[in-house]
């Protein structure tokens, strides 16, 4: 499934990131494939915050469907 | 543009070292700058750039700020500057954010890899343990291979060690296998900062040098992440994490459900608090009594005793729009209170951590405007000064959003100057003339959006921005940005205002006043229905707008036609220092492009407006007019002709 399809609450690992430049700078993140995270937020219609300790990221509609991830819990 | 020259021209005495301070965005780098260099600061521009960089003197050595990053490379602007400081430094202070230690060590590992001798500075420790996180620092200097030093800066703990260890700043420990990488490259590129630079593929350092840029990026930020990742996983013990009050109002000023109403709550206390008390009370007392009643009478008899009040002279200094009169009140009496009352709430936002949030929360709206969450940032700052935010589009990922921001700040969003004296005159109106007022401005800056989106090749970027914890404002740090920026404001605005009172005056003196206000008479009297004098403002307004705005106080309109002023001169051409900026970022070509395009919608629109009023006869159907306009333009975007695809081009972090 894709990152925009999660729900709040949601813990998953990215399986793939599908840009290049948007992969360098979220890997800076410390959000790199492979790594898990919580779906801390999801707005409507909007954007999905992700959370990865204590760092939150807020990654626009378009982007995380462009995000595959495996839901893990 | 090409730029070789690396490094802020700073005058650095041959014998003294460079001491840079780099760090992430919001670890309080300021507060450490503060207390390192004391009061002698200089600010210069960044070559090429507008960016400010700060330095001040540390005993014999220079101390330099640098703009918050994530790492170093050539992301944007701030990221570019970042580098070239660090690549230039003798010694690197470091700031690390204890509560994001993950976050902030990509960075510290970054300019480890450089090989420049390191000093981290462990701040917000005091936070870090309130969420329960132990940080072993012992432990973190050892696998860094660089001191680290405990701090607190905003209660100065920890500062007279940090000064102690800046001589005992060392190189850190790198990735042996990286080490090899570089030093294969060490006969071709001697710095090894920009060895590793080339290595990870930045295109400006292998350029500097005749190389062509590395491919290995990816494996060495991933490998780097490794390296980082386990050393947290060794240093930090987590315990019980308090999720906070902090958390939950972070959270719900992202929900549009709570978002909305605590944003318009915060615009409501903003309006009230600039709009009324600022606007109202202060004003009143700086306008009326303190500049008016006692400054204006004052200076009269001193100039009257020698030029009389109707000669050339005279009326130039102390007329109607003299420049010792009218431009002193309308500065210090009218705009210092009002541009100083919006920065100060201004910064407190911007240290809040509510930015951030903003764009998340306006994202989805912002992305039919042919913009993401990102440009509700320089749109906001647009309400402090248009010409501040005409630089802040850079922050925004791609040229076609920043032709569509720099556009609708310099035709739909009024600066605080102009907005303090809009506010002031709007009190005076009816509801459904002010809801007239704020309406038309929504529906431009709506329909202009949309159809730039429409119609502008290319595609957007997405929203990928950090949420900063949201914290209480430092009442010193608020107060300090607030000062520094109004006294900016009172340098610049005054010889901008002194020569636009003076080209009036003379004007005014020579009959040319009376000549242009005929001419532009059918324009004002025919298409707007203002009386003749209005062409004054006008002529204001291409100085800057909030003069124009100011102007209308002693016209004698009335009501409807006070709104058409307003909303004429709030779509005008932005001030003079907008203007240039525009040209600067945008190119001589498309700024005049724009330029001519605001002027000539600003007229469009207010004729329009009042052509409207006399063939209705009435405010609402007016209002009528304009919703119907904005309903149409809303359903012609949902016809989708756009191929939207996703785009990589300059993609940039949040500030």
């Amino acid at each position: 499934m894709n990152l925009d399809q999660c729900k709040k609450g949601h813990k998953v690992k990215i399986l793939g990131i599908g840009n290049t430049d948007i992969r360098a700078q979220a890997i800076r993140f410390g959000i790199c494939e492979g790594e898990i995270i919580n779906c801390a937020e999801v707005v409507p219609a909007g954007p999905v915050v992700v959370r990865k300790n204590n760092q939150e990221i807020a990654i626009g509609r378009r982007l995380a469907r462009q995000i595959t991830v495996e839901l893990i819990g | 543009m090409h730029c070789h020259e690396s490094g802020v021209k700073i005058n650095i005495p041959p014998d003294s070292r460079k001491i840079v301070l780099a760090g992430n965005p919001n670890v309080g780098k300021s507060v450490f700058f503060n207390a390192l260099t004391g009061l002698y600061v200089d600010v210069s521009n960044y070559p090429g750039t507008t960016l400010e960089i700060s330095h001040g003197r540390y005993g014999s050595d220079v101390i330099i700020d640098t703009p918050g990053v994530y790492g170093i490379s050539s992301f944007n602007d701030e990221e570019r500057i970042a580098r070239d400081i660090i690549l230039d430094a003798d010694v690197v202070v470091n700031i690390v954010d204890a509560v994001h230690l993950e976050r902030d060590l990509f960075l510290t590992q970054q300019i480890i890899d450089t090989g420049v001798p390191v000093v981290v500075a462990l701040n917000m420790l005091d936070e870090a343990e309130k969420q329960g996180r132990r940080i072993d620092t012992d432990l973190l200097a050892d696998l860094l291979g660089v001191p680290v030093i405990p701090t607190v800066a905003v209660k100065q703990m920890g500062m007279d060690e940090l000064k102690e260890k800046i001589c005992c700043a060392r190189p850190g420990n790198i990735d042996p296998a990286l080490h090899s990488k570089l030093h294969e490259l060490h006969d071709r590129v001697a710095n090894q900062g920009e060895a590793l630079l080339i290595l990870e593929g930045d295109p400006v350092v292998a350029e500097r040098h005749g190389i062509a840029p590395g491919t290995e990026r990816e494996e060495i930020y991933l490998s780097r992440r490794a390296r980082v990742n386990d050393i947290v996983g060794h240093v930090v013990s987590e315990g019980s994490k308090g999720s906070g009050l902090g958390t939950m109002l972070g959270r719900m000023m992202i929900q549009p459900v709570t978002g909305i109403p605590l944003l318009a709550l915060c615009l409501y206390l903003m309006y009230k608090f600039i709009g009324v008390f600022i606007a109202g009370d202060i004003v009143g007392f700086t306008e009326e009594t303190l500049m008016q009643g006692k400054y204006e009478p004052f200076i009269r008899s001193v100039v009257s005793r020698y030029f009389s009040e109707d000669s050339v002279l005279g009326t130039i200094l102390i007329g109607e729009f003299g420049v010792l009169t009218m431009t002193v009140t309308y500065i210090l009496g009218l705009l210092l209170p009002l541009v100083f009352g919006f920065y100060l709430v201004l910064s407190a936002f911007e240290d809040s951590g509510y930015l951030p949030r903003i764009a998340a929360l306006t994202d989805r709206a912002l992305s039919g405007i042919g913009l993401n969450g990102r440009a509700v940032i320089p749109l906001i700052l647009g309400f402090g000064c248009v010409t501040l935010a005409t630089i802040v589009t850079r922050v925004l990922g791609s040229e076609r959003e920043r032709r569509i921001a720099v556009f609708l700040l310099a035709l739909a969003i009024p600066c605080s100057a102009q907005l303090a004296v809009i506010a002031g005159l709007i009190t005076s109106l009816n509801g459904s003339l002010i809801a007239l007022y704020v309406m038309s401005v929504l529906t431009v800056l709506i329909v202009a959006g949309t159809l730039l989106n429409r119609f502008l090749p290319g595609e957007s970027t997405d929203l990928l921005i950090d949420l900063p914890p949201l914290r209480l404002p430092r009442v010193e740090n608020v107060l300090k940005k607030t000062i520094t920026k109004s006294y900016h404001f009172v340098m610049e605005a005054t010889p901008l205002f002194a020569g636009g009172a003076l080209l009036i005056g003379i004007l005014q003196v020579t009959g040319l006043l009376q000549v242009l206000q005929r001419l532009l008479a059918p324009v004002t009297v025919g298409w707007l229905g203002m009386p003749k004098e209005s062409a004054t403002i006008f002529i204001m307004g291409f100085v800057r707008r909030d003069f124009g705005a100011a102007g209308l106080y002693n016209l004698g309109l009335n009501d409807f036609q006070t709104v058409i002023g307003l909303v004429t001169i709030t779509l005008f051409v932005p001030c003079i220092a907008s203007t240039l900026i525009i040209f600067k970022e945008r190119s001589k070509r498309e700024g005049f492009i724009m330029w001519s395009g605001v002027l000539f919608l600003a007229f469009l629109i207010g004729g329009l407006l009042n052509q409207v009023y006399r063939a209705t006869g009435s405010v609402y159907g007016v209002i009528i007019g304009l919703a119907a306009v904005l309903v149409i333009t809303v359903l012609l975007s949902k016809f989708p002709v756009r191929k939207q695809k996703l785009t990589s081009e300059g993609i940039n972090y949040g500030r």
